[in-house]
């Protein structure tokens, strides 16, 4: 690495570029004082023994490093793996009571935000169990609060504040778009409704703002999927309509419990049994796992399912049938929100192998899979960091080539975007597709009616 | 000075046996006081069964995946470990003592056999010494700390091997062996040997969360 200098202690470190404006902004307006109170009032305060189990037992053996597709990419380069991620962050911080350089933060918050996805993998290889993901978390927290997260990222952290979505969707274009949707679709079935605010529906459909700001197609999509299913479903016009939230990947815990919280009111306010959410794995883990605890609740207050569950109970229960399997061999790839964050990753296969007729594993799977490399918040720090995030999964890439399908199935969005990213980048000619997408082109296209 | 060796060859040894278990226990009770006081939110997802399912799989050699992705050091470690609670334990000359104390004894492992697993420890501590040096990734976590725990630990079993054996200076040896002895069992409460006990308590939180809430297994 051309970059590489040596410190005292002759660990490498990198020297950090300025890559990011709102970080150098940021950076500038900070004190010593302010550096210090926070990141102490974070560890102190903000804590508990949880953390202070996991600083003081971990016994800095390194066995996590083998689980982190950072360190494996990197040509394992220690400064990558989790414990040493933790080291170059939360050990000096501790060590020097919150009294740490600039310099040091600039490289704290690129680690934290963009060299780790918060996948928890590392997790399942530490022997004692320790959140590793959660002390990047806690960096970032700090970051948060010291006023020095990249830019891209607190942008959608911005608009969420500001609109209750991630992408500035103002709320005639949110309906607009459902319109327009609805109005195409009518073309393939005629009586077909995107229905808006209907109370007491049994499914409320929510989806992440990237669908209406440019993915309009899967929104007809998944009401084709719906209404073939004769499924008595409803959409909120209202903000709450978008389930992501990346103020959860920015350590803005506040915002994040709002946007829960309008989420979930909004299902209250509509008097809907369940809430089905299209394919996405952070939405799937702010709305099931993250968000309800800020506001209070152990459990979500609501049925919250995956669309991969739902695919799965709508293929089986026959409200969905296939008219033709798929041809093309496919291989998927587990979302870590979905599969090692709730185990869905035998349902996803279930679901692959009733759409297609040649499917293909790869290695390592089901909760053992690599992240995509850009869940937790990487990818939404934006372009200019987009080069390094294609170095730091080339395992993905070799992972992926070595099956040698022609369709790659990820069943999530921040999934979807990164591996097209390294499809092109690693020239791995694969087609990556939603099962959305599979679904649509395969089932037969009649509504559904039961005893049929 | 026959005083201080006195006393570190008698009631020191008792003062260390109590220090290493209340300090165990005082070390369970503060963490359980402030799970209460700052964290208890997280008794809505601990699960005895999914607390249990994890640190017994966690147990088992070789169950989990990660574990068969480093067979040299998990096979090494998982010897150690059991070595360094059976040895001194099972050793006849620490039985002896013991019956002396309190009049009860079990059975002792062959002085022989002893001998070849004390010094299979030592090869263990000398394997994650050059481990530390030489793995790049865990070169990169390592401080002087780290090598002075894997002294605390060897110090025992080397100045026991070399008492029991006495090649020179035996009395010098057995107080060391003894002061040494005392000074591990003494640390483990406050320092990271305390994951004897911590461990058990992160693998339940995690086993839980991945039991509990995410469905999914985490071994």
């Amino acid at each position: 690495m051309p970059n590489e200098i040596k410190t005292k202690d002759d660990s490498p470190v990198v020297k950090e570029r300025k890559t990011d404006e709102a970080v150098e902004a940021g950076l500038a307006r900070l004190t010593p004082e302010r550096i210090k109170n926070t990141i102490n009032q974070v560890l102190q305060k903000e804590t508990g023994p949880r953390f202070k189990a996991y600083v003081e037992t971990c016994m800095h053996c390194g066995l996590c490093a083998e689980a982190c597709l950072y360190f494996l990419s990197n040509d394992r380069d220690p400064a990558f793996s989790p414990a040493g991620k933790v080291k170059q962050t939360i050990w000096e911080m501790l060590e020097k009571k919150g009294e740490v350089s600039i310099d040091f933060l600039r490289r704290a918050v690129h680690i934290a935000q963009t060299q780790c996805n918060v996948c928890k993998r590392c997790s399942m290889y530490c022997p004692f169990g320790i959140d590793i993901a959660y002390l990047m978390l806690l960096v970032r927290r700090i970051c948060h609060k010291l006023e020095i997260t990249p830019l891209y990222i607190q942008d959608t952290v911005n608009s969420h504040s500001a609109t209750m979505n991630q992408m500035w969707v103002k709320e005639d274009e949110w309906i607009d778009t459902l319109q327009w949707q609805e109005e195409d679709a009518r073309e393939e079935f005629e009586n077909l409704r995107i229905p808006l605010d209907k109370e007491g529906a049994d499914v409320m459909y929510s989806v992440i703002a990237p669908e209406p700001k440019f993915q309009a197609g899967l929104l007809y999509q998944a009401a084709t999927i719906m209404h073939a299913a004769g499924i008595n479903w409803t959409m909120p016009s209202s903000p709450g309509w978008d389930n992501s939230n990346m103020a959860m990947f920015t350590g803005d815990n506040e915002i994040s419990g709002r946007i829960a919280r309008t989420f979930y009111e909004t299902a209250a306010r509509l008097k809907v049994k369940r809430i089905v959410m299209g394919e996405c794995g952070h939405a799937f883990r702010s709305t099931y796992d993250v968000g309800n605890r800020w506001i209070g609740w152990a459990m979500p207050p609501f049925e919250v399912v995956h669309a991969l569950e739902f695919y799965h109970e709508l293929l089986t229960s026959g409200r969905i049938k296939i008219a033709q399997k798929f041809k093309k061999t496919v291989t998927l790839h587990d979302p870590c929100n979905v599969s090692r964050g709730r185990g869905l990753h035998d349902m996803a296969r279930e679901v692959t192998n009733m759409l297609c007729e040649s499917f293909i594993e790869m290695t390592p799977n089901r909760e053992h899979n690599f992240c995509c490399g850009a869940g937790g918040g990487v990818i939404n720090c934006g372009p200019p960091y987009k080069g390094e995030r294609m170095v730091n999964n080339r395992v993905k890439a070799e992972q992926l080539k070595a099956t040698g399908a022609e369709v790659l199935i990820a069943p999530c969005h921040n999934c979807h975007s990164g591996l097209e990213d390294i499809v092109h980048h690693y020239d791995l000619n694969m087609e990556v597709k939603f099962l959305g997408d599979i679904i649509y082109e395969t089932m037969e296209k009649k509504i559904y009616k039961p005893g049929e | 000075m026959n005083a201080f060796i006195d006393f570190i060859m008698g009631p020191m040894v008792w003062i260390a046996f109590l220090i290493f278990i209340l300090g165990l226990i005082l070390k369970i009770v503060l963490i359980i006081k402030d799970v209460n006081a700052r964290e208890s939110y997280i008794y809505s997802y601990m699960t005895l069964k999914h607390s249990l399912r994890s640190i017994f799989a966690w147990l088992i050699p070789f169950f989990p995946q990660s574990t068969r992705q480093s067979p040299v050091f998990y096979s090494i470690s998982y010897i150690f470990h059991l070595l360094l609670f059976i040895v001194p334990i099972f050793l006849t000359s620490h039985i002896v003592l013991v019956n002396e104390a309190f009049q009860v004894s079990w059975i002792a492992l062959d002085d022989g056999l002893a001998d070849i697993l004390t010094v299979m420890v030592v090869l263990a501590l000398v394997f994650f010494t050059i481990r530390r040096v030489m793995v790049p990734e865990v070169k990169y976590l390592t401080s002087t700390k780290d090598y002075i725990l894997i002294l605390i630990v060897a110090l025992p079993f080397i100045t026991g091997f070399l008492a029991y054996h006495q090649f020179f200076l035996y009395r010098p040896m057995v107080i060391a062996h003894v002061i040494s002895g005392e000074i591990m069992l003494i640390l483990i409460p406050f320092s990271r040997f305390s994951h004897m006990i911590v461990a058990p308590l992160t693998r339940a939180y995690m086993g839980s969360e991945f039991g509990n809430v995410r469905h999914a297994k985490d071994w």
